[in-house]
């Protein structure tokens, strides 16, 4: 079997893996890594989103081998030093979840939206949430946390 | 999936070798279709070929008033590419359109050519301003690369390194997609050249096609109205659960008007 190495949240991992492992199997079943979900398994809902070199991508929709030599960020390394995140915190300040089951994905999508534009408005936001969904809140309180966080990271 | 080997070569030759001795090895773009039509065991490849470890692929330049899109540059760089946004405004509308951001973010322009989905963006823009898909053995103009329902001109072992895109006086792309998806039921992109009008529909038929009837009509009177009553034959259209091929053909009249107006 090939071996795999990468970075995860800034710690350097290396497996040998079956190369039919997608980088999502890998973080859950691997590194048991389970904050990023597996929902429809098809690159539609994305409760598997987590960055790849810094841009948020489909972990169901990509080998682990693809990922050799990458930079690799799940929800689990978003808190610093016990403290959440900004948008972490907006969504449970701002109730953008219920069953939580899209959050983790909802989260780390909204992350790479707010790198690239600092100030979104709500009609950018639920655009860029096209590959996110969530069966529960009807989005409007996720539409509203993304905006308080982008305010919070602004600074 | 079925088992695969995987490699990632560092070098257009390199991959080219593993090809050219192995006729069930496959090329990996970025994956966003390769890799669903693998899980659902639709495609079985004994090897997989990653292109993502060669640099020469990746990036977006202009040259002798071109601009050369590399095969591996995902769509979120086309869209966002500052030269591409100045010089051909409908391409990097189009690239922007393609799914969602994160298949645009892995989503690569050669995986898309290649692949030819008749429901898939880019070949309107190639087709669409006439652009040349330069490949590691020569170079093929885009009106002879489509050639039917996920058909190409590409050989065995031919891979695409990068799409040479001639700057329009002005183009535009409108899109009627599906909501789920986000795939082209109909798209038109239309674009105002140094040789004349040309209008590319993708998602309509079996492969992206040009309508000379309406590039004559946009040549003497470049307007929606002047094709307004153009209207094309349903006879081999796509007919699915999203629309009839009756409705597509309605739609190319009515979203190759929305490109000239949005052209302006």
């Amino acid at each position: 079997m090939p071996t795999v190495t990468m970075t995860v949240n800034g710690q350097q991992v290396s497996r040998d893996v079956d190369p039919r492992t997608l980088l999502v199997d890998f973080i859950r079943n691997e590194l048991h890594l389970t904050g990023t979900h597996v929902g429809c398994d098809t690159s539609q809902c994305g409760a598997c989103v987590v960055h790849v070199d810094g841009t948020s991508q489909k972990a169901c929709t990509m080998l682990a081998m693809q990922a050799d030599g990458c930079e690799v960020a799940t929800i689990e390394g978003l808190a610093k030093n016990g403290e959440l995140h900004p948008m972490q915190a907006a969504f449970k300040e701002h109730h953008g979840l219920q069953c939580g089951f899209c959050t983790p994905g909802m989260v780390m999508s909204a992350v790479d939206l707010v790198q690239r534009n600092p100030d979104p408005d709500e009609h950018e936001v639920r655009e860029w949430l096209e590959g996110n969904i969530c069966r529960c809140t009807g989005y409007h309180n996720i539409v509203k946390a993304i905006q308080h966080a982008a305010k919070e990271m602004r600074g | 999936m079925y088992q695969f080997d995987y490699h990632r070569p560092t070098s257009l030759d390199e991959a080219a070798q593993i090809l050219s001795q192995d006729d069930e090895a496959s090329l990996l773009a970025g994956g966003q279709t390769l890799l669903p039509t693998m899980k659902q065991r639709l495609a079985a490849p004994s090897q997989l070929v990653d292109l993502s470890g060669i640099a020469e692929l990746k990036g977006v330049r202009e040259d002798s008033g071109q601009i050369i899109v590399g095969a591996m540059t995902p769509h979120d760089t086309v869209a966002n590419d500052k030269t591409v946004q100045a010089k051909i405004p409908g391409l990097a509308h189009l690239a922007g359109e393609i799914g969602d951001p994160q298949v645009r973010n892995r989503g690569t322009i050669g995986g898309s050519l290649a692949n030819n989905d008749p429901a898939s963006d880019y070949p309107g823009a190639v087709l669409g301003l006439g652009a040349t898909v330069r490949t590691n053995k020569r170079e093929i103009p885009a009106d002879d690369f489509f050639l039917g329902l996920f058909e190409t001109a590409l050989d065995e072992g031919e891979l695409i390194k990068e799409v040479a895109f001639p700057v329009p006086k002005k183009s535009a792309y409108a899109k009627f997609h599906n909501p789920a998806s986000r795939y082209a039921i109909v798209g038109a992109f239309v674009a105002s050249t140094e040789q004349g009008v040309r209008v590319a529909i993708t998602g309509a038929g079996p492969c992206v096609f040009r309508v000379p009837e309406m590039e004559q009509a946009l040549n003497s009177n470049w307007s929606a109205d002047a094709i307004k009553d153009i209207k094309v034959a349903a006879d081999d259209f796509n007919t699915d659960l999203h629309a009839s091929a009756d409705y597509r053909a309605h739609l190319v009249t009515v979203m190759a008007k929305r490109a000239v107006q949005a052209a302006g």
